[in-house]
């Protein structure tokens, strides 16, 4: 009897508010259930594009009967048609070729002048550095890059054509344009890597009785090492991956060019150029897709060294 | 040569580049205003361009660049926020969070045509949504996602434990804590952040020459019904952008004012980043003096 009269008591404290799930945490799982989806939405189509592209680009490889070793080491690009063996003509040799060189070049030419200016913004003047600097830098690090490429068209090419021989499309003009597209990024990047090397190490190293240049490339430098590399690197691949301003003042010409003032190409110029004028399914898009797969896992790389680069960063 | 020396040929040299960079930069500038200025009128910034024709304007390209603009935000700003609310408050250091970091980290660092390739695929093809503004918006949001994610996160990790802690002392659940005091603390943050993806969005071509396409109908702007074929508001016409215009023209525009046209629309972008750039500063400084006690 006493036992039920227990039970019973229990069961009305059981009711009481305080042992009530509240509305409030029901709300909180919700809510933390949507923004758990959005992450995975986000995660979702990132793997998504990664699936379509390579599906697509492997595409040319497994049912066109593409020949890898063609694509990486062939000068000769005309999808539509088949060579002696049978086999699509898919070399995409000059495009990366072109690709790498202005790559290549552009990171050459705006690497030390955005290290410089971060040097200059953070070590020599700091104040007018960072009055004058700083939001020009932000600014032009939001200019879209077709506006660098018309500069690069009513420009950089009518100049370089009356300097030097040939019609100024080329190598030339599409790394002039890219060095000056990257410089902003890469120096504002260069900026945050000197800027984390701690004031003590600085203070330690002038102490000893070094000067300021002393001080710069022996300590400073060295320290920041790892978040240059970082910023050369993130620079390289915002060169590798930008279609439009390069398009626009490379000249387009699917062969090896033999200086830098003949018209070449790289990966994304002939895609934007190509994709419109080919059908689904056929081998000449699937070719694109191919050069659009290189672009891709160029950028992955990038990112990869960019994140092992950035191990050895002071933070 | 002595330690002396040296270091004051380093200064000299360091000076010599920010010179360089500094007449790069007001050149590049200089050239698009001197050039750009001069061709716009309000006759250019509202009239249809023409393709035989001198004396085309921008009007429906301006109008698209911001209805792309709008969109887009309208569909990435929700998913960021909450993806940046998660990542901020509830992720843990698991290995699936961790893969999902990184799946996000390389969409932020795709380049900008393999995005719009996907979007041509998915979009346009697979959704059969055609070259229109809804393809264009969505590819949109893909590219601006992961950067709109990470400055959402980072405004939220930025607001100081103690007013969470306060929040819970008051007796709010952990999720009235985020919605009603960490949100609004990140609020100038993001604001901030959103304006600055906007002038990407804005100024990005290479995404949407295959998605949103590379012309414009004829469209009325006095009809306003979003279902109608010739209404600016119509989601599935296709529309051309400004940075899509600049490049058109530069490669195929064959109207005998096409450097003008591209001068006045390459000005016109600039002062566009220009304005959002200030706006941002300015809407950030005004939030975060209202938001704050000082």
């Amino acid at each position: 009897m006493k036992g039920v009269q227990m039970m019973a008591k229990m069961m009305k404290e059981m009711e009481h508010p305080l042992y009530k799930k509240s509305g409030k945490i029901r709300t909180g799982r919700i809510g933390k259930w949507i923004t758990f989806l959005s992450v995975a939405l986000t995660a979702a189509i990132t793997a998504a594009i990664l699936f379509l592209v390579f599906s697509k680009g492997l595409a040319t490889f497994i049912t066109n009967d593409g020949s890898v070793k063609d694509f990486f080491t062939g000068t000769a690009w005309n999808p539509a048609e088949v060579n002696s063996f049978g086999k699509p003509i898919i070399g995409a040799l000059p495009f990366l070729l072109g690709s790498l060189a202005v790559t290549g070049l552009s990171a050459l030419i705006s690497g030390p002048l955005a290290i410089g200016a971060a040097i200059f913004m953070s070590e020599i003047a700091p104040r007018g550095g960072k009055r004058i600097m700083q939001p020009v830098i932000e600014l032009l690090v939001g200019i879209p890059s077709v506006v660098y490429g018309f500069i690069g068209l009513s420009a950089v090419v009518p100049f370089l054509r009356n300097m030097f021989p040939g019609s100024g499309f080329g190598i030339a003009a599409g790394t002039i344009v890219l060095s000056v597209m990257i410089l902003p990024t890469v120096t504002s990047l260069a900026l945050d890597a000197i800027q984390s090397v701690p004031r003590s190490l600085r203070e330690a190293s002038l102490a000893l009785g070094s000067t300021r240049w002393q001080m710069i490339c022996k300590v400073v430098l060295k320290t920041a090492k790892p978040g240059l590399m970082m910023a050369v690197i993130f620079g390289m691949a915002r060169a590798f991956g930008e279609a439009l301003a390069v398009q626009m003042v490379i000249g387009n010409a699917s062969v090896i060019p033999h200086s830098l003032f003949e018209p070449a190409s790289t990966v994304t110029s002939i895609l934007t150029m190509g994709m419109g004028y080919t059908v689904m399914g056929q081998v000449e898009n699937n070719a694109l897709w191919s050069l659009a797969l290189v672009l891709l896992i160029m950028s992955l790389i990038f990112t990869i060294t960019v994140r092992v680069a950035g191990k050895g960063r002071v933070r | 040569m002595s330690a002396k020396m040296k270091d004051q040929l380093a200064t000299a040299g360091l000076y010599c580049i920010v010179g360089i960079i500094i007449t790069i930069l007001a050149g590049l500038l200089g050239f698009v205003f001197v050039r750009g200025i001069p061709q716009l009128s309000w006759q250019f910034i509202t009239s249809p361009p023409q393709v035989f024709k001198e004396g085309g304007g921008v009007g429906p390209q301006l109008f698209n660049s911001f209805y792309l603009l709008v969109l887009t935000l309208m569909i990435s700003i929700p998913i960021a926020i909450g993806a940046g609310i998660y990542l901020a408050e509830y992720a843990k250091d698991h290995w699936t969070i961790r893969c999902i970091r990184v799946l996000i980290e390389v969409l932020s660092s795709l380049p900008s045509i393999v995005v719009g390739l996907f979007g041509f695929l998915f979009f346009v093809l697979y959704m059969d949504w055609g070259f229109s503004i809804l393809s264009g918006a969505f590819t949109l949001s893909v590219f601006n996602l992961p950067l709109l994610v990470r400055v959402v996160e980072q405004s939220i990790t930025n607001v100081p434990k103690s007013q969470r802690e306060a929040g819970w002392a008051l007796g709010f659940s952990s999720w009235e804590t985020i919605t009603t005091i960490v949100l609004p603390a990140a609020l100038p943050g993001i604001v901030t952040g959103v304006i600055l993806a906007s002038g990407r969005v804005f100024g990005e071509a290479a995404a949407l020459i295959y998605t949103a396409g590379m012309s414009t109908p004829i469209i009325d702007f006095t009809n306003w019904n979003p279902l109608s074929a010739t209404s600016p508001l119509n989601p599935f016409r296709p529309a051309e952008t400004m940075a899509v215009h600049i490049w058109k023209i530069n490669g195929e525009g064959i109207m005998p004012d096409a450097a003008a046209v591209s001068d006045g629309a390459a000005a016109l972008l600039i002062i566009s980043i220009l304005f959002f750039n200030i706006t941002s500063r300015i809407i950030g400084s005004l939030l975060c003096k209202k938001m704050s006690a000082n």
